[in-house]
């Protein structure tokens, strides 16, 4: 038991590396000594991997840096936190569509977004929409299924992320707060943000408001 | 790419010039950021790359073609394996095709292939934490199954 809990975090740190130098193993294997398709198949894609990575996640980084820093907590709860409603859907989703790469590049974005105080329902609309409807992405797709089948996915794909969204921020506690990248030890924690979530004003009631 | 890279260079020079420290703070909180994932995202990288080299266009193409639904089923299930974006989704689909699968099939494989992963899981969990992995790609797969079933309805 005690070397069990000794050795699940020597694994977490180390099987990531034994990984990748495996995959590496391989592919040199067979590009050297010659036969295995399924080596060199690997190794490709691993480089394709690694090269997009590169290409996308260093800026990505460096981005929400500065988007930590500059934009105000209060921008972001206006126009996507909890008691912005519907409103805050096209801005998520215009602001997922015009990005391009892989979706972890969109978890860490999705994360500060949090933070900073968007409603969860609207980080996932975000994350569906990057997933599902990227409009870099969409000329790829016509090209390779045409234009009928991209345009109904698109279409169709839409309203059930929504939903995806609004069910999963329903199935979570209103105190939630997602442990983030850098909530390790000897990192800055993510307790910045520790205030009970606002309760959202309800619209006064048509009858009522002359009253006072 | 480049406009990313574009975007990135003209933000840093903008908030270089309003202010020097906090574009340096912001800039090391980044890079930190990437820096601690990166372990885990090449390891899930590598993971992703030898089940991918397992599963041959070839075998997808037998598996997935014809109707009904066991390819439907099949096409769900492989696209889940790995969250896959959308230029090596959208050739494997067009393939798959032209070697007869269904609108249905190939709106189940896209969708599940972009939006459940669950090789990918352990890096979703390291942003999201598990609970909230695991229910986004639940909800995701239903969500795949209700895209290809929409979709067979629209495009006949």
């Amino acid at each position: 038991m005690k070397g069990l809990r000794k050795a699940l975090p020597t694994f977490r740190t180390l099987w990531p590396w034994v990984m990748v130098a495996t995959v590496a193993g391989l592919w040199a294997c067979s590009r050297f000594c010659g036969g295995l398709a399924f080596g060199l198949r690997a190794g490709e894609s691993l480089g394709g991997f690694l090269v997009e990575m590169a290409l996308v996640l260093p800026p990505m980084f460096l981005l929400i840096g500065l988007f930590d820093v500059w934009v105000p907590r209060e921008f972001v709860e206006r126009h996507a936190g909890r008691c912005a409603g519907a409103s805050a859907v096209p801005w998520m989703v215009l602001l997922a569509t015009v990005q391009a790469g892989p979706l972890y590049a969109a978890f860490p974005v999705a994360v500060s977004l949090w933070r900073k105080g968007c409603a969860p329902q609207n980080v996932f609309i975000y994350l569906g929409a990057f997933s599902a409807m990227k409009i870099p992405m969409l000329t790829f797709e016509v090209a390779f299924l045409g234009w009928r089948f991209s345009l109904a996915r698109t279409l169709v794909t839409l309203p059930v992320f929504i939903v995806i969204g609004v069910v999963l921020a329903r199935l979570l506690p209103a105190d939630f707060e997602p442990p983030g990248a850098d909530s390790g030890p000897g990192a800055p924690g993510g307790s910045r943000c520790r205030e009970p979530a606002p309760v959202c004003r309800s619209e006064p009631q048509p009858g009522n408001s002359a009253g006072g | 790419m480049t406009l990313l890279w574009i975007i990135t260079g003209v933000a840093i020079i903008v908030s270089l010039a309003a202010d020097r420290r906090k574009t340096r703070a912001s800039l090391i909180k980044g890079l930190k950021m990437f820096w601690g994932v990166l372990p885990l995202l090449l390891g899930v990288l590598g993971l992703v790359s030898v089940v991918l080299a397992a599963v041959t266009p070839e075998m997808l193409q037998h598996v997935l073609s014809g109707s009904g639904p066991v390819p439907f089923f099949t096409a769900l299930g492989i696209g889940s394996i790995a969250l896959m974006p959308g230029f090596i989704a959208y050739p494997l689909a067009g393939l798959l095709r032209q070697n007869g699968a269904s609108t249905a099939t190939l709106a189940a494989f896209i969708t599940s292939l972009m939006m459940v992963g669950i090789l990918t899981l352990p890096l979703e969990a390291r942003f999201f934490g598990w609970r909230v992995s695991l229910l986004r790609n639940g909800l995701a797969l239903v969500g795949a199954a209700l895209v290809a079933a929409v979709m067979v309805m629209v495009l006949p």
